[in-house]
């Protein structure tokens, strides 16, 4: 008993907690660019760039503020900043609609013109994070780090293995299902969110009732630029800025988008976990765990890890390819334009 | 800004005094090796262009297809390691026999089991089985072999042959790999393939980079053998000694920039073969067929063509040419660094490269190539110029100004994003559009 409670514990520790995590912020990435999909119909490649942009917003709001003394102790000051990330990401989104994407509507250009122009929008973005905040690594978590210390949980339960709970991924999770409420109670309660969701469905029919598009359009990009901050931040809070890999993470948030089915949200929330729980099981070195569950005598001698780390892009990838395979719409169905 | 096909022989001329300014106010070396790699560049281009303005496939996995031909470099042309390969070669033999087998097992069970559960799992169970049956001869192998002198070698070698073999080479290693993905992911929506071809791309890094008994990963391969002559082989050379002299410059400049003039060469007798053929192509039945295809791809099915087909065709053409760029690249650089693959330079630019040159028309795609590629290097050199300019006012040891000089360097990605953007903006079908090429009747 005692042995399958540390396998349990274990496994939560470097598994559960770090996929649920990780899931949280894929998700809400994931809901920014199938938002996007739903209603502009294209595939937004500047979605990790403006990730990126709005944890660059809040990292140097955080910096602003730890100099003058503002904090939130014991949560990190970087929650304290994200309005003013969201503000000017929503800002930028606007203005980038206004001058790149405005004009390929009017003249009704094909999706993959688009998503090419986005393509251009993707370098500026990424230069201009570099630019401003340059390529190396940021970390800007303070406050208490973690929620239950490793230690205190062994003295607390008496076992050998424990659970450390950051509290960056207790606020990512708990951040998360604020989030997602809040998204589809805007989406399904007000009118503003349902005429996003007619919008979605039926483009013509929805300018037929009077839905303005333009205004659906710009709540589009303002969800979209909120959703893309509060996920980077929360990345960053969680494994620290860089933005390098905020543009890597495109692939995975593509792919939980996809493997949702493009265009739903709910799609995306379980696309996200699919692809983080994926990731995590398959790069995890499951020695240490097979000792506890497993008879000693069956003890492997290797690692027994599925894959290595190097390769959690080949995770995403496969996932994808066999969704792709046997259910082309996704999950959950999605647009298939 | 409009340029007609008479005007093209400007945009070139534009190119060469360009390059003709970088050698007199930088340097002629410089100036060589920015045309070399403008002229990689735009065999790049050449090949998404034939994806891309042919067919309208959306290839975003460039970089991972520029990798392969960098690898067959390698492969191909460094000396074996005989000790590597008497410890580890029969594992890791046995191992790619094991995942051969399991690949040929799984198809066969995909066609003969029955349809549902039973296929599913029994694949699932065939591909497990294999992964872990071929990982129990791969792992130990590998061992052996990267314990072999770590710090010289380390991996299994190439084959020794000369090194021009290997641009041959990676045009059908990216050729193969691109029939697997296109197997899989053509006649899907275009976002998907873009989607999956990204993926790829990190893949093939991530494996260049990792499977260190192949390809030594992060400690790099150097001394890959040069198609042209050595700089120092040169300088031994009487006539060499002459010409210097005759020049009036220095002897390792002159060897220096000799050197680059051969690459240029050869380079150049690369691009003229390719557009040929791509021309060639485009102005056959078969380049009718595909622009058919591209444009109206449920008509061109009612005339009982294979879109699919086709596709997957253009596909595994384009690719291998992005491939055989890749490979030159490598083997003029002399050696082999998969960290240096990013997806921004060698996947994204070479998208601007087509837009701004103009999908379809493949002379469009070498200006594009040619312009994209000086402007990609010139831009650093432009950035700090233009920043000190702009910061000459802020006192020497401003930390604003520093700082903002230090990121000059960022400034290249801010100005190709910007020239994308005004292209597709304002001009969407590039500085030489795509002609329509109707034959004339008198």
């Amino acid at each position: 008993m005692q042995d399958f409670l540390n396998g349990l514990m274990l496994l939560s520790n470097f598994l559960i907690v770090p996929a649920t995590a990780y899931g949280s912020q894929l998700a809400l990435g994931a809901l920014g660019v199938t938002l996007v999909y739903g209603i502009l119909r294209f595939s937004n490649f500047a979605h990790g760039d403006t990730m990126a942009f709005g944890t660059m917003v809040v990292i140097l709001v955080t910096a602003l503020f730890q100099k003058m003394g503002i904090s939130i102790d014991p949560l990190p000051t970087a929650l304290l900043a994200i309005p003013f990330g969201i503000a000017a990401t929503t800002l930028m989104v606007l203005i980038s609609d206004r001058l790149v994407y405005r004009h390929q509507r009017k003249v009704k250009a094909a999706p993959v013109v688009f998503l090419i122009s986005s393509i251009g929008l993707m370098f500026v973005l990424n230069g201009l994070v570099r630019f401003v905040i340059g390529t190396g690594d940021q970390r800007f978590s303070d406050g208490e780090r973690f929620i239950i210390r490793f230690g205190e949980f062994k003295e607390l339960t008496g076992l050998d293995e424990g659970i450390a709970f950051k509290t960056s991924q207790g606020l990512t999770i708990l951040t998360a299902i604020i989030v997602v409420a809040a998204l589809f109670w805007f989406l399904e309660r007000t009118r503003a969110g349902k005429s996003m969701r007619a919008y979605s469905d039926n483009e013509d029919l929805a300018l037929l009732s009077g839905i303005s598009p333009e205004r659906v359009v710009m709540i589009t990009w303002i969800l979209s630029a909120t959703l893309a901050t509060i996920a980077g931040t929360l990345y960053g809070l969680d494994k620290g800025f860089k933005p390098f890999t905020y543009f890597q993470l495109l692939l995975p948030i593509f792919a939980a988008a996809i493997v949702g089915g493009l265009g739903n949200p709910l799609g995306a929330i379980a696309g996200g976990f699919v692809i983080a729980f994926s990731e995590v099981t398959v790069t995890y070195a499951y020695k240490k765990f097979l000792t506890y569950w497993v008879p000693e005598s069956w003890a492997p001698e290797g690692l027994v890890q599925l894959l290595s780390t190097d390769y959690k892009f080949a995770v995403s990838f496969v996932i994808l390819v066999l969704v792709l395979l046997f259910r082309p719409t996704g999950i959950f169905a999605g647009k298939s334009v | 800004m409009t340029i007609t096909k008479q005007q093209a022989p400007l945009a070139f001329a534009f190119m060469a005094l360009a390059l003709v300014m970088v050698g007199v106010f930088q340097s002629w070396s410089l100036s060589l090796t920015i045309l070399n790699y403008c002229l990689i560049a735009s065999i790049m281009a050449l090949g998404l262009n034939i994806q891309w303005g042919y067919a309208g496939l959306f290839n975003v996995g460039l970089m991972g297809f520029a990798a392969l031909g960098g690898i067959s470099a390698v492969l191909v042309s460094m000396k074996p390691v005989p000790e590597a390969w008497a410890l580890g070669g029969a594992g890791i033999g046995l191992g790619v026999l094991v995942a051969v087998a399991t690949i040929f097992l799984a198809v066969g069970a995909y066609h003969r089991l029955p349809k549902g559960y039973i296929r599913g799992w029994g694949m699932a169970v065939i591909v497990i089985g294999g992964y872990f049956a071929a990982r129990y001869f791969f792992d130990p192998a590998t061992n052996l072999i990267e314990s072999v002198n770590p710090a010289q070698t380390g991996f299994l070698g190439g084959l020794g042959l000369p090194v021009l073999l290997s641009w041959v080479v990676g045009g059908v290693l990216a050729a193969s790999v691109a029939w697997v993905i296109g197997k899989v992911t053509l006649g899907l929506r275009s976002d998907y393939l873009a989607i999956a071809t990204l993926g790829i791309s990190e893949i093939i890094i991530a494996v260049l980079k990792n499977e260190e008994w192949l390809t030594r990963g992060v400690k790099n391969v150097n001394g890959i053998p040069r198609p042209t002559p050595y700089e120092y082989d040169l300088q031994q050379l009487a006539w060499a000694q002459d010409w210097a002299a005759w020049f009036g410059a220095d002897l390792q400049d002159f060897t220096s920039i000799y050197v680059k003039l051969c690459s240029a060469a050869l380079a150049l007798v690369m691009l003229g073969i390719l557009y040929w053929l791509s021309q060639t192509a485009i102005k056959s039945p078969w380049g009718r067929m595909m622009r058919a295809i591209r444009d109206n791809e449920t008509a061109a099915q009612a005339m009982g063509k294979n879109v699919t087909g086709r596709h997957l065709q253009v596909f595994i053409l384009g690719s291998a040419v992005v491939g055989i760029a890749g490979a030159m690249m490598t083997s003029f650089d002399g050696q082999f660094t998969p960290t240096t693959y990013n997806p921004l330079r060698f996947t994204f630019l070479v998208w601007v490269m087509v837009i701004v040159g103009g999908s379809g028309n493949n002379l469009g795609s070498i200006v594009g190539g040619f312009l994209i590629w000086f402007f990609w290097v010139e831009a650093e050199p432009l950035g700090y110029a233009l920043l000190s300019f702009l910061t000459s006012g802020l006192a020497e040891d401003s930390e604003l100004r520093s700082h903002l000089l230090d990121s000059a360097a960022h400034m290249r990605l801010i100005t190709m994003g910007l020239i994308l953007l005004v292209t597709i903006r304002f001009r969407p079908r590039g500085l030489l559009p795509e002609q329509s090429q109707q034959t004339r009747s008198h």
